[in-house]
């Protein structure tokens, strides 16, 4: 089966998602990251969306249930890397991805979540 | 996928990774017009909205894509049609919030807002079909 590759980074997850994802996929990603929290005892996650050219409401509420479902599980999520344009999209979509950290790129999103680990 | 004789390109809508291909077909064609970055997003989120919703609630069906020109202007225009239940309360499905489908209730009323012209054509038991044109501006 198709997934999206999960790296881990000290006590830190990092996903990069490169493909246009079909709603099954999203859904997988969110599982398994779910799972990976616990397995490798993570305190944050860090999904970066930069080679992402649309969110739309299912991408964005599956990140909103991942973020809120590390949460719950003592960890936090950063997203990091979303374009301008899609930004604009969001937003005018209706989706404001309350309760989601981000940040503008990976260096400043692995600097939020480290910050939180001292 | 090229457009048929009558210059409309027509799409499965059957599985999840039609979604994809649908969204693919979108762009492309935003891009060949030479749509803004912005503009292209845009018609590319509220088609994979529309997509989803044909999926979902209608029970599969078809896009079709096609490059109007009105009073010298180039547009891309989607319809989005389905044999499914149809939408008995349109003004209620067109609420944002408001889903019968456990997702948030975006995906009608965010494409509406997306899209330059929108279209609802819909009743119990007759389908519906969606239609959506982004006109390029000057």
């Amino acid at each position: 089966m198709e997934r999206i590759p999960i790296l881990k980074l000290g006590r830190l997850l990092l996903v990069t998602i490169q493909v246009d994802m079909h709603d099954r996929l999203a859904m997988t990603l969110q599982d398994d990251l779910t799972t990976r929290i616990v397995k490798d005892k993570a305190t944050g996650v860090l999904i970066d969306i930069s080679a992402l050219d649309i969110v739309d409401s299912f991408i964005g509420r599956m990140i909103s249930h991942t973020a809120a479902m590390a949460k719950i599980l003592d960890a936090r999520t950063v997203l990091v890397g979303m374009q301008p344009a899609v930004a604009i999209t969001l937003v005018e979509l209706g989706l404001s991805l309350e309760g989601v950290a981000t940040a503008l790129n990976i260096e400043r999103g692995l600097a939020l979540l480290k910050r939180d680990e001292e | 996928m090229s457009a048929g004789p009558d210059g409309i390109t027509h799409a499965p809508l059957v599985t999840d990774e039609d979604v994809v291909r649908l969204r693919k077909l979108v762009r492309d064609e935003m891009v060949a017009l030479k749509f803004t970055l912005i503009e292209q997003t845009k018609m590319v989120t509220a088609a994979s909205e529309l997509a989803r919703n044909t999926l979902r609630y209608g029970g599969g069906g078809r896009a079709e894509l096609s490059v109007p020109m009105r009073a010298g202007v180039r547009g891309v225009c989607v319809s989005f049609i389905d044999q499914g239940p149809g939408i008995a309360d349109i003004d209620l499905a067109l609420t944002d919030g408001y889903t019968s489908g456990g997702g948030m209730g975006l995906g009608l009323s965010g494409a509406k807002r997306l899209a330059d012209e929108f279209e609802l054509d819909s009743a119990p038991g007759k389908g519906t079909t969606v239609t959506i044109t982004k006109w390029k501006p000057f």
